[in-house]
């Protein structure tokens, strides 16, 4: 068998059907009803069989929308075509991002069957007064009830979704869902704060001055929390917003970060071939109809130059707390990270901001918070 | 011969159109240029006198223009009209006057439904000292709100003109241009200078032209000027060889010679605008006339503000930018400056707060400079104990107390037309801005003038924001300047993170330092982001802090989500970010958003 070097390392399936839209999503996605989900999953084997000639990823990634919104016969042929077409024998790890009110033992079945290795169950957050608020369809209860079925059905390499600095949340609040994430014991958590994004329910109150937001110092203040008590419980920051038991890093999500390559398919998916960022069409018609006549729907395509990818090795590998290897930066760009950001780095470390330790570039502390003063320095182009 | 050129004369109409902002002016004289077929349909842009974007998205005409017309009367005679456009703010006041010197006669157009406004008045009273006939015309008299009626009383009542033959009109549909052209001809008198006298002609309007040096336009009043012919400008003597005449019509035409009553325009190599002073006097430097036209007068910057490059590699641009502005500006004044706070910049002068602002933005798109500027000011005339005396334009250069006898600062005599329900509001605002009550017209029976004597530097603040708010937007203001006085005037402050900002100190009245001083501790809180440190926010008088604030420091701006792969998203928001910082200062170790250096002058009235 011949190796073939255009393989991407992963692989992102979107599945961009909800039977809820939460009030803070802009990910692409649209309301299920009378959507040609059926069309939309032979689009999805038609694009997969094309990349399955480039070589078959390491990782595998369904995300949403909401994955588990498809119905059991729509579950079992997505699953299907992605053993026919991209199903490597030799998976790292295979993610299904599942919601708990969807996630049935048919589903789990069904998953557990095709290879699947680790569950994303969006919790968001156990108060069932902020879940409403936020336009969920689940109550705590539902959450953790998913959690152990998963749980009882052989996962046991699940991550919980959680949110922060959400309207209305309090310090209390947080931590009662944080307690209650904890005792169900899954080795990984992310937990992100609430960004408003153009187009959603959650934008549009904030315009009209509807949304109470916590603000930055009570954000600062929770997420200093949220590290200490996920870390006192054995969890480890290892990015801005992810922590896990060693050896439960989320392999997927750290080849983005590692700036590796990736296949995004489905619509609206982003992907990274060779040398090529990519996305697809949006629109779910829009994206079947270019399947069908192109068999790919890929709508931008831009050929990253080196200095980008310089930029992109920096700003997207500090985000894992372990940040950037010295070593590794001169292999790939055949120059010294001193070389190309040498006086960006001295006046983040003057700041406070960076550090370096054993032939890494990582952040500190305080560069973790200020994240984007440390990003935005190695844009250079 | 001569008679011809009587004939000729005889039939030359010189006017202008007078109104306010909105009124249709500009829609006015669309209709007469088609009525004159000067314009064919397709060459029609819609309000094709005002030539410069600017002007055109601001819906205000700077720059003047004079158009020659050619009208074929149903008499069978046909007329030459010249029509001059005027700029319609009141910083071009006495650009107006100039173009309506240039004139026998002005349409004054109202809107039926608006009526007369102060602005309008002022202007119908710079036509009036100019002996102007004027033709009322009642504008957009088909939309449902229109009341011609009242709008024609008012003009009796307010103007004390004579409107029984005010012409209704609709510029947008055309309704009443050819009464307006009959009432141009039979109304509006001929020019009447002797074409064989010494040359004298008003200059109107000029401006730089870069293969063809200043085109000067003119109104010949008495005898003739042609090219070859050697003319002398008045005002300071200079003297140039005439290389070209001509008329606009609007297409650019050469003649060989302007007689008596023309309006058109001249070349002769000149390099500056600045030789060629609008209200100056051309004449032929053999046969000079023996005086100039009467009027002429040096137009003096009333406002000034630091202009300074947010890139200071970009010094060099700004000058450069500048200059090119000032070809063609003879009203803007630049020179160099510095400022410990923002480096290397130019003091700059302007007519008022329009032309300021028209200038930063030309020198924003045009020459894409990102500027800062500092908030205007007056000019201070500052005794000093010593008995001198000096002029200070520039707040940060305001001397010390302990050398200051005696501050005094440019007064206006402001006019403020309201319905009689505001006039409580208005002279409660005047009191506030430090205004001195001056006395009160009764215009008819529903609205009134109050006068009042204003610093023109709370002119300047927010009271132009506060007269809309107070009077629902129906009162209008025109002002004119009043001389010096003294007044207890205190220079503040403002230190961030300890140090004093130069750029960000202001004059203010001692009785409103305080008042002043907190809400701009307070907007400056607003406009300047966190940084990685807290930020103190200081007024100061002296060695006074009268009010203090704290900007927190930065805590956490990280973004949290992956956004599925998508980096070129998260690059665009890192990217933005870094937009957003090139158009801030670093002041010391804090940076400073533009608008900052404005939030000292510019607070909405709801601060």
């Amino acid at each position: 068998m011949t190796i073939n070097h255009n393989a991407a390392k992963g692989a992102y399936i979107h599945i961009p059907f909800c039977d809820h839209i939460c009030y803070y999503c802009d990910f692409n996605k649209v309301f299920m009803k009378n959507q040609p989900v059926d069309d939309y999953l032979d689009a999805l084997s038609t694009e997969m069989n094309s990349y399955r000639a480039n070589g078959l990823p390491e990782t595998l990634y369904i995300g949403g929308g909401t994955p588990t919104a498809l119905n059991e016969g729509q579950f079992e042929r997505m699953f299907s075509d992605i053993d026919r077409y991209l199903m490597n024998p030799r998976v790292r790890e295979f993610t299904v991002e599942a919601n708990p009110e969807s996630l049935t033992e048919e589903k789990l079945n069904i998953m557990k069957r095709h290879g699947v290795t680790r569950l994303s169950i969006g919790v968001q957050t156990f108060d069932d007064k902020l879940l409403q608020s936020i336009g969920r369809a689940h109550n705590a209860s539902d959450a953790e009830y998913a959690v152990r079925l998963a749980q009882k059905h052989g996962f046991h390499n699940i991550t919980l979704d959680l949110m922060f600095a959400l309207p209305g949340q309090t310090e209390a609040s947080l931590h009662e869902s944080l307690d209650r994430a904890l005792s169900l014991g899954t080795p990984h958590i992310s937990i992100y704060s609430l960004q408003l994004e153009p187009k959603t329910i959650f934008f549009n109150r904030m315009k009209s001055g509807k949304l109470k937001l916590p603000g930055e110092d009570i954000e600062a203040d929770m997420y200093g929390q949220i590290i200490f008590a996920l870390e006192k419980y054995g969890l480890n920051q290892y990015e801005i917003s992810n922590f896990s038991k060693p050896g439960y890093e989320g392999v997927h999500n750290s080849l983005y970060w590692q700036n590796e390559e990736y296949y995004g398919i489905g619509a609206g998916a982003h992907g990274y071939v060779n040398g090529v960022r990519y996305a697809n069409a949006g629109p779910v018609k829009k994206y079947i109809e270019r399947v069908h006549s192109v068999g790919h729907s890929r709508m931008s395509e831009h050929t990253v130059t080196s200095t980008e990818k310089m930029e992109e090795e920096m700003f997207l590998g500090l985000r894992l707390l372990k940040g950037v290897s010295v070593a590794r930066f001169e292999e790939k760009f055949g120059k010294t990270i001193e070389q190309v950001y040498g006086a960006q780095i001295n006046q983040l470390k003057e700041e406070g901001l960076l550090t370096e330790r054993d032939g890494r570039i990582l952040m500190t502390r305080k560069g973790v918070f200020l994240g984007n003063n440390v990003f935005e320095a190695f844009l250079i182009s | 011969m001569s008679d011809k050129k009587d004939t000729r004369q005889s039939h030359i109409r010189n006017f202008s159109i007078i109104a306010h902002i909105d009124h249709g002016k500009s829609t006015l004289a669309d209709r007469i240029l088609e009525a004159t077929q000067a314009l064919t349909q397709r060459e029609m842009k819609a309000q094709a006198l005002d030539a410069m974007d600017l002007e055109r998205e601001r819906g205000i005409t700077i720059k003047l223009n004079a158009v020659e017309l050619n009208y074929k009367a149903p008499d069978g005679e046909t007329y030459i009209f010249h029509l001059i456009d005027t700029p319609g703010h009141v910083d071009f006041s006495y650009e107006v006057s100039r173009s309506l010197a240039a004139c026998e006669g002005a349409l004054l157009v109202v809107d039926a439904a608006q009526g007369v406004e102060a602005q309008t008045l002022a202007n119908v009273y710079l036509a009036l000292e100019n002996n102007l006939e004027i033709i009322p015309v009642i504008n957009k008299v088909d939309l449902p709100n229109a009341d011609p009626d009242r709008v024609k009383n008012e003009i009796e009542e307010v103007i004390g003109l004579d409107a029984s033959e005010a012409v209704l009109a609709s510029a947008k549909t055309g309704l009443g241009t050819d009464e307006i052209l009959k009432q141009i001809i039979d109304k509006i008198p001929a020019p009447a200078g002797d074409p064989e006298a010494p040359l004298k002609a008003l200059i109107f309007d000029s401006l730089y032209d870069a293969y063809r040096g200043v085109v000067v336009y003119i109104r010949v009043v008495e005898g003739t000027v042609r090219v070859g012919d050697k003319i002398k400008m008045m005002a300071n003597g200079k003297t140039f060889e005439v290389l070209e005449v001509g008329v606009s019509t609007p297409k650019i035409e050469n003649r060989d010679v302007l007689s008596v009553g023309d309006v058109g325009f001249l070349t002769a190599s000149i390099k500056s605008v600045h030789d060629t002073q609008v209200g100056d006097t051309v004449t032929h430097a053999d046969q000079p006339a023996s005086e100039a036209l009467p009027g002429y007068r040096r137009m003096n910057p009333m406002v000034y503000c630091g202009l300074y490059p947010i890139d200071t590699a970009r010094y060099d641009d700004l000058r450069e930018a500048l200059g090119r502005l000032e070809l063609n500006d003879s009203a803007l004044q630049y020179e160099p400056e510095t400022s410990e706070a923002l480096g290397f910049g130019f003091r700059c002068g302007f007519l008022g707060l329009l032309h300021m602002d028209i200038v930063q933005e030309r020198l924003e798109r045009e020459f894409n400079i990102d500027l800062i500027a500092t908030a205007p000011s007056v000019i201070y005339n500052v005794k000093l104990t010593d008995g001198s005396s000096v002029r200070v334009g520039n707040p940060s250069e305001m001397p010390e107390r302990k050398f200051i006898s005696e501050i005094e600062e440019p007064y206006v005599k402001a006019t403020i037309m309201t319905p009689n329900d505001y006039v409580g509001a208005i002279m409660e605002l005047c009191q506030r801005k430090r205004g001195e009550f001056q006395t009160m017209e009764y215009l008819d029976a529903n609205r009134t003038n109050v006068i009042y004597d204003l610093p023109l530097s709370e002119i300047m603040y927010d009271f132009f924001d506060f007269l809309k708010s107070s009077t629902k937007g129906y009162a209008s203001l025109d002002y004119e300047m009043d001389g010096y006085r003294t007044s207890d005037l205190l220079k503040m402050d403002i230190l961030l993170n300890g140090e004093k900002v130069d750029a960000l100190s202001v004059i203010v009245h001692q009785e409103f330092a305080y008042d002043r001083g907190k809400a701009i501790v307070e907007k400056l809180k607003e406009l300047i982001p966190r940084q990685q440190f807290e930020v103190p926010i200081q007024a100061a008088i002296g060695q006074k802090i009268i009010s203090r604030s704290t900007i927190k420091a930065l805590r956490k701006n990280v973004l949290a989500k992956c956004y599925g792969g998508d980096v070129s998203r998260k690059r665009k928001l890192l990217e933005k970010q870094k937009e957003g910082k090139k158009r801030m200062k670093a002041v010391g170790s804090v940076e400073v958003p533009q608008e900052a250096f404005m939030a000292v002058f510019k607070m909405s009235h709801d601060d």
